[in-house]
C-alpha cells in the first residue's frame, strides 16, 4: 500500500500526538465529571434520594464517557506502543489500583439500587467515592512522575527494565510533586463535577456541589501556579541533542538526550505555548465565578476549558518528550522515535477521521435526549430503570 | 511449575481473561435476543412483548456491566503484564484494539444507557433503534477484538523491522481478513447466542416449572429454541472451519489437539477417545474412527496432516534458520545503513524463523551459541501438553453437539406441541443453564493453550513476552484479582438470582389487561378458548 506515503511521517506522528491530547482531554472532559460526581457524592447528596439524583445525573451517560478511557489505551497501543509498554508496567501497581478503583465504579452505578437495604446503598456509595477520587488523584501523579522523569532503561532489544524494588515502584511515585500534580488533578475534576451537578441537578444538591465546587476550583488555580513555580525552579527538564530526525525508524536508542535547566525553557522557545496555561487559568477561574454566581451550561463550558488548558500546558510544554527517563535519558520516548510504523499511524487516522466525528455526533444526539435536569420525582416514578 | 513471573503473568491473564469471558458471551446474545423481542413488540404493539424486553433487559443489564468493568482490565494489561510483547506487537495488535474502541464500544456504551433510561424519552422505533445499536455495537466488538486475537495465531500482514526490534504492519487488510480471525469471530458471537439461548430457556423452564409468567416464558422459549437453534448449527459448523483453517495456519495446535503424534497417511482417522501420554508419544486405548480427521481437516482425501513429530523436526529446522537470522540482525543492527547487502539478504531469507531462535533464550544467552541438545530441548518446547487440550476440544464439542439436540427439542415442542413440555424436559433445561460457559471457556482454553509456547505464533515465544515485574508484584495483583474478582462475582450472582426469583416487575398490569381483553376479543369471535395464563405475582 503506497496510500499511506500521502502524507509524511513526520506530520503523522504530530497528528497522532495532537490525538493523543485529544483523546486524554476528551477522556477528562466527558469521564471528568463522572469522577467528580463520584468524588463529590457523600458531601453533596446526604439522603438517599439526594444520592439517587446525583447518581442519575452521570446514570446514562458515564458509560459511554468511560470509552474515552478505553479508547485512549487502545490509541496509545496503536500509536504509541513504546509508550504503552514502558509507562503502564512501570506504574504496574498504581495500574492495579486505578483498575479496581475503575471497576467499582460501574458495578456501583449499576447495582447501588437494586437492593433496597441502607448498608448495601452506603456500601456503593463509597465504591463510588472512591471510584471517582482514586483515578482523579493517581492520573495527575502520573502526570507529576513523568513531568520529572520515571526510572526505566531500554536494552539494545528495546525491552523495558526499571529501578528499585516492587514496593518502591508504587511508594516511589508518591513524591511531593508528584501529590501535588494529584492533588491539582483531584480538585479540577471535583470542580467539572460540581459544574455538571449543578447543570443536571437541583436544589440542595446543585447547591451544595457549587459551594464545594467553587473552593475545589481555587484550589486548583493555586495548585497549578504552585506546580509551574516548583517546575521552572525545582525540576530538571529534557532536551534532545544533535540532529534531530523526525521522520526515522521508531527506536529511541538512536537520539541522544541530556538534562536541561528547566523544561520551562520550552516557552522561550515557542512564546506562543502560553496560551495553554492562560486558558487553564481563565477557564478554571470563570467557572468558580459561574459557580458562585449560579449559571449553569456556561460554567460547565469554562470548566472543560480550564481541563483543555491544563491539560494541554503539559504536553505542549514537554514536546517532544512524550516519556522522560530519569535513569537513561536516552532511552526518553519522544514523538519522533516511539510511534507506530508509518502505515499504522496512516491506518490508524483514516478509521479515526471516520469514526470519531460520528462518535461526536451520536454522542451529542443522546445527551440532547437526555437534557434536562434529574428530578426527585423523575427518580422515584422511573425507580425501575434508573439507578 | 515454577512461580516466576511469566507462569504468574499467564495465571493471571488466563484468570482474567476467562473471568471476563463469563459475561461477554451472554451480552452478546442476550442483546440480540432483546432486540428480537422489541422489534416483535413494536410490530405487533402487543405488550407482553415490551414486558420481556424489559425483564430480560434488566437480566442483561446486570451481566452486561460486569462485562464491561472486567474489560478494562483486559485493555490494559497486556501493557501492564506483557511490556515487550506490547513493544514488538503493538504496530499491528493496537490497531484492532484502537479501531473497537472507535466503531464498536462507543456505540454499545453510548446507547446503553438510553435503552434503560430512555423508554419515555423516545419514540417506540426510536427506542428499537437504540436497541439493536447496542446489539450490534456489542458484536463489533468482539469482530475487532477476534482480530486481534486471530493474528496472534495466524500472524499475517506483518513483517520484522531490525532497526526498531519488533514487528510491523505490511498489510491491513490481510490482518483484517485473516481467515482464522473470521473463522473464530463467527465461531465465537455464534457460541454468544447459544449462551443466552440456553440461559433464556432455562429461566423460562424454571418459570414454567413454578407455574409463573407463564405467557412470558412460552414466547421466551419460543424465541431462544428458533434462535439458539440456528446458533447451536452455526457454532458446530464454524468450529469446523476453524479446525480447517488450523489445518494450515496452526498444525501444531491442531496435531496436539487431536493427540497425532505421527503423521497418519490420508486420509486421517479421528480419534473419538484415548489417553494421550505425552512421554511415549502416543494415545493409548485411542478409539479411532477412520477417515473422519482427514476429511474434517483437508476436507479431501488425499492430503496428509502432519504429527506431532514430523513438526517437531520442521521446528529443529527453523531454529536453525533463525540463529541465521539473528546473526544477521545482531550485524545490522550495529552497522545500521553500513550493513553489506548480502547480510541484507540473508536476514530477508531466514527473518521469518527469528522467533523460533528466541526459544533458545530460555537456555542460552545468545542463540548463536547454542549447542545440537539445546536446539533439540527447544524443537520439543513447541508441544504443548496434549491431554488438556485433547480433552478440552472433546468436551466442548461434545457440549456444541448437545446444544443442537435441546434446541431441537424445545424447538419442536414449541412450534408443534403447543408448549406441552414434559416436566422432566423443563428440569433438564434448567440443569444445563451452565453448560455454555463450560463450552465456551473450554473453547478459549483450547485456543490459547494450544498456542504455546508462542504468544504470538512462530513470532514471539510467552517466555519473552513478559515485563521487568518481580514475583511480589504480580502475586500481590494476582490476589488482589482474586479476591476483588470473587466478591463481584458473589455480588451478580446474588442479584440475577434475586431478579429472576422476582420475575417482571413492569407493565404487568397493562399486559394483563391487554392479554385478558385479548382473550375475550377471541371468546366473542367464537374461536376455542386459550388456556389461561397463570396470574401474574
Amino acid at each position: 500500500m503506497i496510500l499511506y506515503e500521502l502524507m509524511s511521517y513526520e506530520l503523522l506522528r504530530v497528528v497522532w500526538w495532537l490525538l493523543l491530547g485529544v483523546l486524554l482531554i476528551g477522556f477528562a472532559m466527558t469521564d471528568g465529571f463522572d469522577m467528580g460526581v463520584g468524588a463529590l457524592l457523600p458531601f453533596v447528596a446526604r439522603t438517599d434520594t439526594e444520592r439517587r439524583v446525583a447518581i442519575n445525573t452521570v446514570g446514562p451517560v458515564w458509560e459511554g464517557n468511560q470509552v474515552w478511557f478505553i479508547l485512549g489505551g487502545g490509541a496509545i497501543f496503536a500509536a504509541w506502543p513504546p509508550l504503552y509498554a514502558v509507562s503502564f508496567s512501570g506504574f504496574y501497581l498504581a495500574m492495579f489500583v486505578v483498575l479496581a478503583a475503575l471497576i467499582l465504579r460501574p458495578v456501583g452505578f449499576k447495582y447501588r439500587s437494586k437492593r433496597s437495604s441502607p448498608a448495601w446503598r452506603n456500601g456503593w456509595d463509597w465504591a463510588l467515592f472512591v471510584g471517582g477520587a482514586v483515578p482523579a488523584l493517581i492520573f495527575g501523579v502520573a502526570v507529576g512522575n513523568v513531568l520529572q522523569g520515571v526510572p526505566f532503561e531500554l536494552t539494545p532489544n528495546l525491552f523495558a527494565r526499571y529501578e528499585g524494588a516492587y514496593y518502591a515502584k508504587f511508594i516511589g511515585l508518591l513524591n511531593p510533586f508528584a501529590l501535588l500534580a494529584g492533588i491539582v488533578s483531584l480538585t479540577m475534576l471535583v470542580t467539572h463535577g460540581a459544574a455538571w451537578l449543578s447543570l443536571k441537578a437541583e436544589g440542595a444538591v446543585a447547591e451544595r456541589a457549587r459551594q464545594i465546587g467553587a473552593v475545589t476550583g481555587l484550589l486548583t488555580m493555586g495548585g497549578y501556579a504552585l506546580a509551574g513555580l516548583w517546575l521552572a525552579f525545582g525540576i530538571e527538564g529534557y532536551a534532545l541533542v544533535g540532529e534531530v530526525v523526525t521522520d526515522g525508524p521508531s527506536n529511541p536508542l538512536y537520539s541522544e538526550v541530556e538534562r536541561t535547566a528547566s523544561w520551562l525553557s520550552a516557552y522561550g522557545e515557542r512564546p506562543w505555548i502560553a496560551i495553554a496555561p492562560v486558558l487553564a487559568f481563565l477557564g478554571t477561574g470563570l467557572a468558580v465565578r459561574g459557580l458562585l454566581s449560579g449559571r449553569e451550561v456556561s460554567t460547565l463550558l469554562w470548566s472543560k476549558l480550564g481541563i483543555f488548558g491544563a491539560i494541554s500546558s503539559v504536553g505542549l510544554t514537554m514536546f517532544p518528550f512524550i516519556l522522560p527517563s530519569s535513569l537513561d535519558p536516552r532511552s526518553s520516548l519522544t514523538v519522533w522515535d516511539s510511534s507506530s510504523s508509518h502505515q499504522t499511524l496512516f491506518v490508524m487516522l483514516v478509521t479515526t477521521v471516520i469514526f470519531m466525528p460520528l462518535i461526536l455526533a451520536y454522542t451529542a444526539w443522546v445527551y440532547k435526549v437526555l437534557w434536562g435536569k434529574v428530578t426527585e420525582a423523575e427518580v422515584s416514578e422511573n425507580s425501575e430503570n434508573v439507578y | 511449575m515454577e512461580l516466576d513471573v511469566v507462569e504468574l503473568s499467564r495465571l493471571q491473564f488466563a484468570m482474567t481473561a476467562m473471568y471476563h469471558f463469563l459475561f461477554v458471551p451472554l451480552t452478546l446474545g442476550l442483546s440480540v435476543i432483546v432486540a428480537i423481542m422489541e422489534t416483535v413488540y413494536v410490530m405487533t404493539g402487543r405488550p407482553i412483548w415490551r414486558q420481556m424486553t424489559k425483564f430480560w433487559g434488566t437480566l442483561f443489564g446486570i451481566n452486561f456491566v460486569l462485562g464491561v468493568a472486567t474489560g478494562i482490565t483486559m485493555e490494559f494489561q497486556f501493557g501492564m503484564n506483557w511490556s515487550y510483547y506490547s513493544h514488538y506487537v503493538g504496530d499491528i495488535f493496537g490497531a484492532p484494539l484502537a479501531i473497537e474502541g472507535l466503531m464498536a464500544f462507543f456505540l454499545e456504551a453510548t446507547f446503553v444507557g438510553l435503552f434503560f433510561f430512555g423508554w419515555d424519552k423516545l419514540s417506540k422505533v426510536g427506542h428499537l433503534t437504540v436497541t439493536w445499536l447496542v446489539a450490534i455495537g456489542s458484536n463489533f466488538s468482539a469482530l475487532w477484538i477476534l482480530i486481534a486475537n486471530g493474528w496472534m495465531q495466524n500472524p499475517v500482514g506483518a513483517v520484522f523491522n531490525p532497526e526498531t526490534m519488533r514487528m510491523e504492519m505490511t498489510s491491513f487488510f490481510e490482518v483484517m481478513f485473516n481467515e482464522v480471525a473470521q473463522a473464530k469471530f463467527v465461531h465465537t458471537v455464534s457460541a454468544g447466542y447459544v449462551t443466552a439461548s440456553v440461559f433464556v430457556l432455562g429461566v423460562s423452564a424454571w418459570y414454567l416449572l413454578k407455574d409463573r409468567h407463564v405467557e412470558l416464558a412460552r414466547r421466551s422459549i419460543a424465541v431462544a429454541a428458533s434462535f439458539g437453534l440456528a446458533s447451536a448449527l452455526s457454532v458446530v459448523v464454524l468450529g469446523d472451519e476453524s479446525g480447517y483453517s488450523a489445518t494450515h495456519t496452526q498444525r501444531m495446535k491442531l496435531a496436539a489437539m487431536e493427540g497425532m503424534w505421527q503423521t497418519h497417511e490420508a486420509p486421517a482417522s479421528f480419534t473419538l477417545v484415548g489417553i494421550p501420554d505425552q512421554e511415549a508419544r502416543e494415545t493409548r486405548y485411542a478409539v479411532e474412527i477412520p477417515w473422519v480427521m482427514g476429511l474434517i481437516g483437508t476436507r479431501s482425501l488425499t492430503r496428509e496432516i502432519p504429527g506431532i513429530e514430523d513438526l517437531v523436526a520442521e521446528s529443529d529446522r527453523r531454529i536453525r534458520s533463525g540463529i541465521i537470522a539473528y546473526d544477521a540482525l545482531m550485524t545490522i543492527r550495529e552497522q545500521r545503513n553500513d550493513t553489506p547487502a548480502e547480510i541484507r539478504e540473508t536476514f530477508e531469507e531466514h527473518g521469518g524463523n527469528l522467533g523460533y531462535a528466541f526459544l533458545l533464550l530460555r537456555y542460552v544467552e545468545d542463540p548463536r551459541g547454542a549447542s545440537d541438545e539445546l536446539i533439540a530441548k527447544a524443537a520439543q518446547d513447541t508441544v504443548p501438553t496434549v491431554w488438556p487440550l485433547f480433552w478440552a476440544f472433546r468436551i466442548m464439542v461434545g457440549l456444541g453437539f448437545g446444544f443442537i439436540a435441546v434446541m431441537v427439542y424445545f424447538f419442536w415442542y414449541a412450534s408443534f406441541r403447543a408448549h406441552a413440555y414434559p416436566r422432566w424436559a423443563l428440569r433438564a433445561a434448567v440443569a444445563i443453564i451452565p453448560t455454555p460457559w463450560i463450552a465456551a471457556e473450554l473453547g478459549w482454553f483450547v485456543a490459547e493453550y494450544g498456542r504455546q509456547p508462542w504468544t504470538v505464533d512462530g513470532v514471539l515465544p510467552t517466555a519473552l513476552s513478559v515485563s521487568h515485574l518481580s514475583v511480589q508484584d504480580v502475586l500481590l495483583t494476582l490476589a488482589g484479582f482474586v479476591l476483588f474478582y470473587t466478591v463481584l462475582f458473589v455480588i451478580e450472582m446474588g442479584l440475577m438470582l434475586k431478579y429472576i426469583r422476582k420475575g417482571p416487575t413492569q407493565d404487568v398490569d397493562v399486559t394483563d389487561a391487554w392479554e385478558a381483553q385479548h382473550r375475550r376479543r377471541l371468546l366473542d369471535r367464537g374461536g376455542a378458548p386459550l388456556p389461561a395464563a397463570a396470574p401474574a405475582e
